[in-house]
């Protein structure tokens, strides 16, 4: 097939075929880009919390004011939840990942570090700014953390919280991976010494004793901060607390029955809070429904934007069939076959979409570029244009095939009409 | 001659009924798509007082060291210290002023059985009221004096005492909230304007509303706290500490010189605080911004949202380029019509108006069809649990908008085509069938 004539031929329409170029360059732009947030959202949606998320359920406890004996109080509800059938393991704990706030403190891996943060008042390579969560006893087996490496905490490491979510001078604690591969890097992070709160201005550290796989945050912002975080075997005894229940998936809602009414005998000036008892699952989602929703309005529109693309092509195609016939007939009275006519219109197709992609190109890296300026976004990785071109190139060979058929069925007897 | 044009058009779109409803469908879906998210982000731009949001500002002075760490927090400098707050109500430049901090305190209803609850309300200073214009239904706001002595008083909004009382007559009533004994001394109507403009950055602007009102002194001398970000960079804790922001501050200027003069004057009150050595950053930080100003600065439209309205205009955009080229072969195939009608003396202006009018019918079809796909697309929206959700419901303006824009729209794409249409040479046609 000769390319130079089917360009001339274009050149007649060159309107209408600029359109179509700038159509597809637009569509591509914009495909581009709204699959790479999608993929974006995707993993931030699918961040690990490392807790076992079937069968756990949260109960949220928030008091009028504290007892006395609130601690104490706290510990007598676990043993309760705990005599719960089908209960495998409750425990207090101050906050769990995704639950829309945190406490976090910066926390360095050793005292050098700690001497350069508090001189610089910035980031410095061995400190990072991880959450920082207490539990009581059963914590690591009520929420089902994963350890990696070291061991869960012993029953006499556990200490006493003050409210006010003071941790108390737990000896020990225990780590996320990935925290313990920021302020360990290259190192074994079980007995090490860890340094945060007040422990950075004293130079007093804890010891790490355990590696979980992983241990998520209240709040994502940066990804460099996911999944780094601090529990620390304290008993948490403020007027808000949490209880983490576990169960098996199958029992969790009688579980979770049964523990509400529980808890609400025992605490009868507890606040009213439509959030009192949660399978974990229903925080997780709640955390993350913006993103979901947001992949759910790139995907509509990028797959609306295809559609309309598509659209484009295929009508005027059918209309430049029609436009043709004749002419397409005088070539089957001259000897071009169906195929040849099929053919000419693919390939007429095929020059279109690759000017347009070949302009969308640059338009979905400058596309980028704005998206990097106004929304923090990174880079868009490169590969993504080819496969974009490929969609587009894939579409427009589609959305021309109807008419590019009807094309190659014109009989050649039409060269001896007249239109 | 324009329902003659009319009845062509409407012939020529039915002769084509595929082709017709690929453009209708494009237009509907672009304005659709356009219309649902331009609705949210009116609702959430929306001017949260009309006819008083431009005489109220709002101060901004950066009391900041200049090197701190400040890790994941945001600004401290976007609230004001106790110090700074209480020199500018003092000063007395505005025609009124106000200080104030949200607060959440639990509140244990009078009746048995009755579990307490948390509600969010706000310590402020008397002239809050007259300010904003709260309109009180039975009472008054608190005296000058109230707000030097820490008086144990509050205002309630009418929800919040039918929801304790069960009725909105209770002044004189004594409400127990964060552990302290309040006498109500006057009810407001529910007041709750949207985006609430004077809140703290940590609140939501779309939902809930101030159901109590206290001086902000008692606030502080019973230690209430606040339930908005509070930094500090030394003294953490002490809430009247000159290194801890936590306070919000609006004054109404009336008059342009008025605001000239406030800015002078908080220039000056910055220039003198850096000569006591209390600022670390120039006179020249210091800012009144307008209301609009402010909730501008403030960026309170999500990303997300200006994110979709982004997409939503370029998918418009997309859509219209494909209605230019269907529009531009459909015209340029009827040059055997056009033909004819300019041999029989139609002048180009005519067959241009004839062409436009065909396609302002296309944009009005799909405008209707866009109406509906908005108010899905809004539905939509409204199942969201965003605290701005509930409000994304289209008005009549916006309605308006939609159908206007749909026309001019496809007005707009249609004139190329039907320039082109027009400019065809009639005998060259005519000769060629």
């Amino acid at each position: 097939m000769r390319m130079p004539p089917m360009i001339a031929t274009l050149g007649r329409h060159r309107l209408t075929c600029w359109l179509l170029v700038l159509q597809v360059a637009a569509t591509c732009a914009v495909v581009c880009n709204a699959a790479f947030l999608v993929v974006q959202r995707v993993q931030r949606v699918n961040e690990p919390s490392g807790l076992q998320e079937a069968g756990l359920s949260v109960m949220a406890l928030s008091l009028a004011k504290l007892h006395d004996d609130q601690l104490a109080q706290y510990l007598a509800d676990i043993d309760a939840l705990r005599r719960i059938s089908g209960v495998r393991a409750a425990a207090l704990v101050d906050d769990v990942p995704y639950l829309g706030a945190e406490s976090s403190g910066t926390t360095c891996g050793n005292l050098d570090a700690v001497h350069r943060m508090l001189a610089a008042r910035a980031d410095v390579p061995g400190c990072a700014e991880p959450v920082l969560y207490s539990g009581g006893p059963q914590v690591v087996r009520a929420l089902g953390l994963a350890l990696v490496a070291g061991r869960d905490f012993r029953d006499d490491e556990y200490v006493q919280g003050k409210a006010g979510y003071q941790m108390g001078n737990a000896p020990a604690v225990i780590i996320s991976e990935s925290l313990a591969r920021r302020l360990y890097p290259g190192r074994s992070a079980v007995g090490q010494m860890i340094y945060f709160g007040n422990g950075l201005s004293k130079g007093q550290g804890k010891q790490v004793v355990g590696v979980v796989k992983h241990l998520g945050r209240g709040i994502l912002r940066k990804p460099v901060d996911y999944d780094q975080a601090v529990l620390v075997p304290s008993e948490p005894a403020d007027a808000s607390v949490l209880f983490a229940v576990h169960s098996s998936a199958r029992d969790q809602s009688r579980v979770l029955a049964a523990a509400e009414a529980l808890l609400d005998k025992r605490h009868p000036d507890r606040l009213q809070d439509p959030d009192f008892g949660r399978p974990y699952a229903r925080i997780r989602h709640a955390y993350f429904q913006r993103d979901t929703t947001m992949i759910g309005l790139l995907i509509a529109s990028a797959l609306g934007l295809l559609f309309v693309t598509a659209l484009g092509i295929g009508g005027l195609a059918s209309f430049w069939v029609q436009q043709r016939r004749r002419t397409i007939g005088i070539r089957r009275a001259i000897g071009a076959t169906r195929g040849d006519v099929l053919r000419y219109f693919q390939a007429e197709n095929f020059l279109i979409v690759t000017a347009g992609v070949v302009l969308g190109v640059l338009l979905a890296v400058g596309l980028n570029l704005v998206l990097m300026r106004h929304y923090e976004l990174p880079r868009l990785p490169l590969w993504y244009l080819p496969v974009g071109a490929l969609v587009l190139w894939g579409l427009g060979q589609l959305a021309v095939l109807s008419p590019a058929l009807r094309a190659a069925r014109v009989p050649p007897v039409v060269a001896t009409r007249s239109v | 001659m324009f329902g003659y044009y009319f009845d062509l058009a409407w012939r020529s779109l039915k002769r084509t009924p595929i082709l017709t409803g690929l453009m209708v469908l494009a237009i509907g879906l672009g304005i659709g798509a356009s219309m649902t998210m331009l609705t949210v982000l009116h609702v959430m731009d929306a001017d949260p007082l009309p006819g008083r949001s431009a005489h109220l500002f709002r101060p901004y002075l950066d009391p900041v060291p200049l090197r701190g760490n400040w890790g994941l927090g945001p600004d401290p400098s976007i609230n004001l210290t106790w110090p700074d707050a209480m020199a500018l109500l003092h000063a007395r430049k505005g025609r009124y002023q106000a200080a104030m901090a949200g607060t959440s305190l639990v509140v244990t209803p009078a009746q048995d059985g009755v579990r307490p609850f948390t509600a969010d309300g706000r310590t402020t200073t008397r002239d809050f009221f007259a300010m904003f214009g709260l309109q009180f239904i039975e009472g008054a706001a608190w005296s000058a004096a109230q707000d030097d002595d820490a008086a144990a008083v509050v205002v309630v909004a009418r929800s919040f005492a039918q929801r304790l009382f069960g009725t909105a007559q209770v002044v004189g009533q004594v409400v127990s909230m964060g552990g302290h004994e309040f006498r109500v001394i006057g009810v407001v109507e529910d007041w709750a304007p949207r985006p609430m403009f004077y809140v703290d950055a940590s609140a939501k602007r779309y939902a809930g509303a101030d159901a109590f009102f206290m001086p902000l002194s008692t606030g502080v001398s019973l230690n209430l706290g606040t339930n908005g970000n509070q930094s500090g960079w030394a003294d953490y804790n002490n809430l009247r500490s000159p290194t801890v922001t936590w306070l919000q501050f609006w004054v109404e200027l009336d008059t342009p010189a008025a605001v000239a003069d406030y800015r002078r004057f908080l220039h000056d009150y910055a220039a003198s605080q850096k000569a006591a050595g209390r600022f670390q950053r120039p006179a020249s930080t210091a800012r009144l911004y307008g209301l609009m100003g402010w909730l501008g600065v403030q960026h309170i439209v999500p990303g997300d949202v200006s994110m979709q309205a982004g997409l939503a205009l370029v998918f418009f955009g997309v859509c219209l380029l494909n209605v230019v080229a269907l529009l531009l072969a459909k015209y340029l195939r009827r040059s055997g019509e056009v033909s004819v009608r300019r041999a029989l003396g139609a002048r180009r202006r005519n067959i241009f108006v004839q062409f436009s009018i065909e396609s302002a019918l296309i944009g009005l079809l799909g405008g209707a069809v866009g109406l509906a796909v908005a108010e899905l697309g809004l539905w939509s929206v409204r199942q969201r649990p965003d605290d701005y959700a509930h409000l994304a419901r289209m008005d009549l303006p916006m309605l308006a908008t939609a159908l206007v824009a749909s026309v001019i729209a496809s007005v707009v794409a249609g004139v190329l085509p039907a320039w082109r249409a027009a400019s065809m040479t009639p005998a060259m046609q005519l000769k060629s069938q």
